[in-house]
């Protein structure tokens, strides 16, 4: 239900395999829930966590006139310090409101949140507002979409990072402006004693969103959370702007946590990769496991809508069919069903059943009702010759 | 900067130089136009062939029509002489024109009534701003709640009721029947500060319940598009405590709209609020030019609209370059 990311400290996965090794689509084995996609509840607030983050059945639902919006309907995930992971998803996935609930970021009077958030050892659902943003900054950071409207017109770029030190550590101005010069000379801003005193407006793009990972960076978070940095950016800044990030945790140790719908960004960076759909997780597991040995219908119309040069003109755009599903509405059983090529394979069971996620490989895991052997010969005869 | 700043005021100039022909033209033109002798708007109501005649010389109203707009600009930049032969009316610079009905020049007549209408103003303005923007504020971040419904209807009554109905509701009220704070009259405020600030009191209430209402909407409106602004969100994720969100950066970018309005709201009330003073009777520019309206004064309305035209035309440029202190991005 929940992974382990594999290649950090050699600990065995605890997750429940899937049970029918065979995968014949006979539901012998593993007991079928047909509605809440939950984590067996057993396993739920008396299993400490054992990674640095671990998200466990993350809910959060918006309460609206039109219905509930469902953002995130049972999320899980985990990872460890030093390490990158990719959420990646359509618009409307719910990638960024995952993000935003880690953060603590949601209005808590229009959102019902439920599930765990541990962050090195410390419950952040059920825990106070307070405690939670003494903790944003600190232990949390995050970084946003577009630097120009993230970062405030009237106040110069160091006056900001100054502000966001100086909020967790109790140090005279003149001391926290040296920090904000070295945080610039870290982000490579040429000239930073100069630069710190001018305005977002007067920075380029790129070292405007330099500036952000200055900002955020500044109290040595453990965790960043990186939602679309470089979506807003150019394709050559974007490179610099990764490679920093990259750089930057190596020396820092953090945790990073980009979200992304650019397939390109994730290669570059994540060393493991969750594949979001309609609020759910679909697809867990690393990059090469994700990129090469992808197990669910999503993930592979995923990698074929890259657009490819190589390919004949015909089939340079290979969408998948449909339109993201509302989240109010979502659809019965298996969310990507009405789009998935697959899905009559299945019989009625996509259309009933919510799939869940199950291991398939040591730390990989797949939320998909077709069997394994059916999957791995799809991905191997039909769709990798396509790509 | 200062070039533009060097630009703007030469703007000014022009501008006011304009109003002063424009409104000129039509005090001179409209009475030849409809056939009636000009002498008549100046000499007053009802006069005498011989006080028609009299004005006529002193204004040297037989001349054409240039020679006069030519004695009246040069009347306020180094004053005239109102010359009839035997006696003569000296008007000291800025000459605005000449009162034949009170013997006196305008700019007299207005520098004493001002006070008035500075203290009426002023006092206004800081009430409505104080109360304006905060209840502007708290209506905003208790969106929907009970206070903000409330707020916002008693800001629709504030903004829908006229002056003379809420100043004559208090006046009788408050003032007469409840005895609170009676005998409004203005008092000098180097003769009795608190009799001063006690007597405008009411005024200042009224006069500011209906600004309040339009800064608490304004300021509403604005907060709100400002909380929902991707920095407010950066400033949480910084670890920011609320207060100091909402104080250090969704305030100060919320209020460069008010502070834009409220310098031209103040400075088109500082030519006069005509129907504040007359339900107060105060004798401000409002009421002064109330009276000359109604006693056919020509030189005072001429003069009063002048004068009111440049406040406002200076409230202009400094709301103007208000906004290039307030806003880093803006650069002329």
């Amino acid at each position: 239900m929940f992974r382990r990311s594999s290649a950090g400290a050699g600990s065995k996965a605890a997750t429940s395999a899937d049970g029918s090794g065979a995968g014949t689509g006979a539901t012998a084995g593993a007991t079928t829930l047909v509605s809440a996609p939950s984590v067996t509840p057993v396993e739920l607030h008396s299993v400490p966590p054992r990674s640095f983050l671990e998200v466990r059945d993350l809910t959060i639902h918006f309460p609206t006139d039109d219905g509930v919006v469902k953002s995130v309907d049972g999320i899980s995930f985990s990872l460890e310090r030093g390490r990158s992971l990719g959420i990646v998803g359509e618009s409307g996935s719910g990638k960024s409101v995952t993000s935003l609930g880690i953060m603590g970021l949601h209005n808590r009077k229009k959102t019902r949140t439920s599930g765990e958030i541990w962050l090195d050892g410390e419950e952040l659902v059920s825990a106070s507002p307070e405690h939670v943003r003494k903790l944003r900054g600190k232990k949390m950071a995050m970084i946003f979409q577009d630097p120009l409207s993230a970062l405030h017109p009237y106040y110069t770029v160091g006056s900001q990072i100054i502000e966001a030190y100086r909020i967790h550590n109790n140090v005279s101005k003149k001391v926290a402006r040296a920090r904000a010069i070295e945080m610039l000379d870290r982000v490579k801003i040429p000239n930073a004693a100069k630069c710190i005193d001018d305005y977002p407006h007067q920075f380029s793009g790129g070292m405007r969103q330099r500036v952000m990972i200055a900002m955020s960076l500044s109290c040595n978070p453990s965790l960043l959370i990186a939602d679309e940095p470089t979506t807003a950016l150019d394709v050559t800044v974007q490179a610099q702007i990764l490679e920093l990030m990259r750089e930057l945790q190596r020396e820092f140790n953090s945790a990073i946590v980009i979200i992304t719908h650019d397939l390109g960004v994730v290669a570059e960076v994540a060393d493991d990769i969750l594949v979001m759909y309609a609020g759910k997780g679909v697809e867990n597991g690393s990059v090469e496991d994700v990129f090469y040995r992808p197990e669910h219908p999503y993930t592979w119309g995923l990698l074929s809508s890259v657009t490819r040069l190589d390919r004949v003109r015909a089939d340079r755009l290979l969408p998948i069919a449909g339109t993201p599903p509302s989240l109010i509405n979502v659809p019965s059983g298996c969310a990507f069903h009405p789009r998935c090529a697959y899905c009559s394979l299945n019989g009625d069971r996509s259309t009933t059943e919510v799939p869940l996620m199950r291991e398939t490989d040591p730390g990989h895991s797949v939320a998909c009702h077709l069997p394994r052997d059916t999957r791995r010969r799809i991905w191997t005869e039909e769709v990798r010759p396509k790509l | 900067m200062t070039r533009y700043i060097i630009r703007r005021l030469i703007g000014v100039v022009v501008i006011m130089w304009l109003v002063s022909v424009i409104t000129f033209t039509i005090f001179f033109m409209v009475p030849k136009a409809l056939g009636s002798n000009p002498a008549v708007l100046f000499a007053g109501r009802t006069p005498s062939a011989e006080v028609l005649a009299d004005v006529t010389k002193r204004l040297g109203l037989d001349q054409p029509l240039i020679v006069q707009y030519g004695k009246f600009a040069k009347g306020i930049v180094v004053g005239r002489d109102f010359n009839n032969g035997p006696s003569t009316a000296h008007c000291p610079a800025p000459c605005l024109g000449y009162s034949f009905k009170n013997n006196q020049p305008v700019w007299q007549l207005i520098v004493s009534d001002l006070p008035v209408t500075l203290s009426i103003a002023v006092g206004a303005a800081v009430l409505w701003l104080v109360f304006g923007v905060s209840i502007g504020v708290l209506s905003a971040l208790r969106k929907g709640s009970i206070f903000d419904r409330a707020a916002m209807g008693v800001a629709l009554a504030g903004v829908s009721l006229p002056i003379y109905f809420t100043g004559l509701l208090a006046l009788s009220y408050v003032s007469y029947q409840w005895n609170i704070l009676p005998n409004v009259h203005y008092v000098g405020i180097t003769q009795n500060p608190i009799q001063w600030a006690r007597n405008l009191l009411l005024v200042w209430i009224c006069l500011s319940f209906l600004f309040a209402a339009l800064y608490a909407r304004l300021t509403r409106a604005s907060m709100l598009e400002t909380m929902s602004e991707d920095y407010v969100r950066t400033a949480r994720a910084k670890g920011l405590p609320e207060r100091t969100v909402i104080r250090r950066h969704a305030l100060r970018s919320s209020l460069t709209p008010i502070v834009t309005i409220f310098g031209l709201d103040l400075g088109a009330l500082l030519g006069g609020a005509i129907l504040t003073e007359v339900t107060f009777g105060f004798h401000g520019i409002g009421k002064l030019s109330l009276d000359a309206i109604g006693n056919q004064d020509l030189p005072i309305v001429l003069g009063v609209t002048l004068f009111a035209a440049f406040f406002i035309v200076m409230a202009n440029l400094i709301v103007d370059l208000l906004y290039a202190v307030i806003d880093p991005r803006v650069t002329f």
